[in-house]
């Protein structure tokens, strides 16, 4: 802990100030090196806050559809309708809460405000009986989620600098998927110790979102100290040098304030696009997105093909999170230093195979494994790594509406995707909608090693030595 | 602050926050173990043979009604049997929990909840006249539904079954039939062939609930594609089913086999609230409002050939409640504390 401590940007520091002016400072009282190891405060916070916001999210989502028929007696056939209604409104929040971030540099208030309505929701639950109450709240727990995504990593990279981006998103990435495993057993527990006691979950839930609230606002840097770890200048330097006004450092509090929010505007985050980095990265993003199909799929034929017994089907997303978090640290460790993207295409070549596994003949208990590895491989080595890469493509005033643009390409590709591959699904059966799947991320892969070619990514450690 | 005060700040949280999650479930599991206490207001519960068999003489004074007992005390969620004369008398508990039942000619269905070690689980355990277990089926998902065919051959059920994890809200329903003679069971009315308007119909989104057996071979049911409910006429042996109209769930076909009683949206009810209890002759095919003005969620069940009887939610859990099925008189409950009957005898 005291070694993060040393890096925390002095508070005199005026709003807006640029990243690549402060690093000097730690930097000469620390070895670059044992900078690099060092774990910056703000990502372990921000993963202890999504470790509990996840613990109860997942409490919730646990015994949300016994709550619903069991206790409510709701016909839930109409939650179904409106999901993609969700989606779509989910994805707009992001980018609208991308951009709020970054207006002024309040990260932390507006994933405050994000972790604080989905926080609220758990206790709104009891409150709402009908099928519109209950979609209501659902709805305004997404909108939550939707705030707070790009707010978050934003800080999580502005937190770190250039050569530790994916291990700081890897580090985080565990700590989240660690309270989404978590969540379950607690619920389990509390629906041991309490008969019907939906309404105790439902607090404890809230309880534990609140918790995380509080550590957030305790311990996430403010505004004006969003960055408080040395080196993080490359982030921004990393990026095209292409003179963006928006990456132009700025001295004094006062002019900065000024300059920023002519710069940090709807248009200047949708000008993101006009970079060349950020707008093959979201487009390579979104392609590969359209090729990636859904969870669910994947385990409806993996037990369809092993014949497995129904109670074994609630641990196969386990084994995917287990892997996923055991391996989100090494495989963001392994980006910062052999490529972002690289390793971000190889997570999909992973995938590639466990299609291609679940298309072979053969069904045993190795195979199960295998594929459920991969799966849990592939999103260890682009779920965090994608917001890595994107980071150091996005100056530091834009880094939430960045990463939100990137994301909402990313999550709408693969929302529509899923739409696709259901109707193929159902039109010409499960293999061939599969095998047309695999197809789709081959061509997907190759387009996306053309398109952003792997050698023109500098991999951290060389963009690193400059310093 | 200091990063002395701000841990301190936290510790009071957690404290505060661990206190209140404590408490509340203290609370919830004393309440708990005050519903295993026997309630006090209600009709008295005693332990007895519970029969499916009826008596054959086929008199209203000697049937009786079987159903899922919900006052709270030891016998909460145990199958009970009632004088049909004295429906709100006193109970006789078996020994089978079950969250869904129903009975025919002496087979009866029970879709229990088992206590699993990560999660709820279900299953659908066919009983014979004396509630034995006959043979018992892995279920998906949550129970919904349960019928049995007048000859006490063909059982079905429903059960609401929810997507990955990541997706709470993703629910789809599942309907299968199952043969007690030859224990074949068909998991899945989707893997029916379905005729709308005289065509084939194939549609990722198909999902059945509420069978009601007309005989051995036929049935009735609800069926969703597009946002829009259908009663579909089906056939086991063809393995059909034929969209017959629009806007029809949770049918319940009468003794006489000539009427269904079935659930209704109407515009003018609420979101919350949507559906209206109708019958439909199947004569002519012309629609008939009940006198329950409220929101009926049930697949209800005909008593005789003209009084309906379907759950509401009510203290605890829910009551029963009887309505005349040719469109006049008001609700009557017929007892408190009950759900999902069978009439026996």
């Amino acid at each position: 802990m005291y070694l993060a401590d040393a890096y925390t940007v002095p508070t005199s520091a005026g709003p807006g100030t640029d990243p690549g002016q402060q690093a000097a400072a730690p930097a000469a009282r620390v070895t670059p090196r044992a900078v690099a190891r060092a774990l910056p405060r703000t990502v372990l916070v921000l993963g202890t806050v999504s470790l509990l916001t996840d613990v109860s999210a997942e409490m919730v989502t646990a015994v949300l559809p016994l709550y619903l028929v069991a206790e409510l007696g709701l016909s839930p056939l109409g939650f179904g309708l409106l999901d993609g209604i969700y989606n779509g409104f989910s994805t707009l929040v992001r980018l609208v809460g991308g951009h709020l971030a970054d207006r002024g540099g309040r990260h932390k208030a507006v994933a405050a405000v994000g972790y604080g309505l989905s926080a609220l929701c758990k206790p709104a639950l009891l409150l709402a009986h009908g099928v519109a109450s209950i979609g209501v709240v659902l709805a305004a727990d997404r909108t939550g989620k939707g705030l707070r995504t790009a707010p978050r990593d934003a800080m999580i990279s502005l937190a770190s600098s250039a050569e530790t981006q994916g291990r700081s998103f890897g580090i985080h990435r565990a700590m989240d998927t660690a309270g989404a495993l978590l969540g379950p057993i607690i619920a389990f527990f509390v629906m041991r110790a309490a008969v019907d006691g939906f309404d105790a979950l439902f607090m404890v839930s809230f309880c534990i979102a609140m918790t995380g609230v509080a550590v957030l606002l305790l311990f996430a840097p403010g505004r004006g100290h969003t960055t408080d770890a040395p080196g993080r200048g490359h982030a921004t330097a990393g990026a095209d040098a292409a003179g963006n006004a928006a990456s132009a450092p700025v001295e004094d509090a006062p002019a900065s304030r000024a300059r920023e929010e002519a710069t940090v505007s709807a248009r200047a985050a949708f000008g993101l696009l006009r970079r060349p980095d950020l707008r093959w990265l979201a487009l390579c993003a979104l392609l590969l997105g359209l090729a990636t199909v859904s969870d669910s799929f994947l385990y409806l034929m993996l037990q369809r093909d092993l014949a497995m017994p129904r109670e074994w089907f609630p641990l196969l997303p386990v084994a995917t999170a287990g892997t996923f978090l055991l391996l989100a640290v090494p495989f963001g460790q392994a980006a910062d230093r052999f490529g972002r993207w690289r390793v971000f295409l190889a997570g999909h070549v992973g995938l590639l195979v466990a299609y291609g596994l679940l298309l072979v003949p053969v069904s045993d208990a190795a195979l199960l494994a295998v594929v459920l590895v991969l799966h849990g491989a592939f999103y260890a080595a682009t779920d965090g790594v994608l917001m890595a890469d994107a980071a150091v493509s996005v100056p530091a005033q834009l880094r939430s509406s960045g990463l939100a643009l990137v994301q909402t390409a990313q999550g709408s590709a693969r929302f529509a995707c899923s739409l696709l591959f259901g109707a193929a699904w159902s039109a010409w059966g499960d293999r061939a909608a599969l095998a047309s799947a695999t197809v789709a991320l081959a061509v997907c892969v190759t387009l996306g090693a053309v398109a952003r070619p792997l050698r023109a990514l500098g991999t951290a450690a060389s963009r690193g030595a400059t310093t | 602050m200091t990063d002395r005060a701000r841990l301190v700040v936290l510790f009071l949280t957690v404290v505060l926050l661990g206190g209140v999650s404590v408490g509340w479930v203290r609370y919830a599991s004393e309440r708990g173990a005050l519903r295993d206490r026997q309630q006090q207001d209600g009709p008295p519960v005693a332990a007895g043979r519970v029969t499916l068999a009826g008596t054959g003489a086929g008199s209203p004074r000697q049937q009786r009604l079987v159903f899922r007992n919900m006052l709270w005390g030891p016998q909460r969620d145990e199958l009970v049997s009632v004088a049909a004369s004295a429906p709100s008398g006193p109970r006789t508990a078996s020994d089978v929990r079950c969250l869904r039942f129903y009975a025919a000619a002496g087979t009866g269905i029970c879709l229990q909840r088992l206590p699993g070690t990560l999660e709820e689980r279900y299953r659908a355990v066919v009983l014979d006249a004396d509630l034995r277990e006959q043979r018992h089926f892995p279920l998906d998902g949550i129970p919904t539904r349960a019928r049995v065919s007048p000859s006490g051959r063909m059982v079905a059920w429903t059960v609401f079954v929810s997507g990955d994890s990541y997706a709470g809200t993703q629910f789809s329903t599942r309907a299968s039939i199952l043969d007690t003679r030859t224990w074949t069971l068909q998991q899945s009315l989707e893997d029916y062939q379905v005729i709308m308007d005289g065509k084939a119909y194939r549609g990722a989104d198909v999902n059945f609930w509420g069978v009601t057996f007309a005989d051995d071979d036929h049935f009735y049911a609800t069926l969703a594609t597009r946002g829009k409910t259908y009663l579909v006429r089906g056939d086991v042996r063809a393995r059909t089913v034929t969209t017959l109209r629009e806007n029809v769930e949770c049918p319940s076909l009468s003794p006489d086999g000539t009427r269904l009683a079935f659930k209704k949206r109407v515009p003018e009810a609420s979101a919350d609230a949507p559906w209206r209890e109708y019958v439909l002759d199947l004569r002519d095919m012309r629609e008939t409002p009940l006198g329950e003005h409220r929101s009926v969620d049930d697949q209800a069940v005909w008593l005789d050939n003209s009084t309906l009887v379907y759950a509401l939610a009510g203290d605890y859990g829910s009551d029963l409640w009887t309505i005349p099925a040719d469109g006049t008189g008001s609700p009557t409950r017929l007892t408190t504390a009950a759900l999902a009957p069978a009439v026996i005898g």
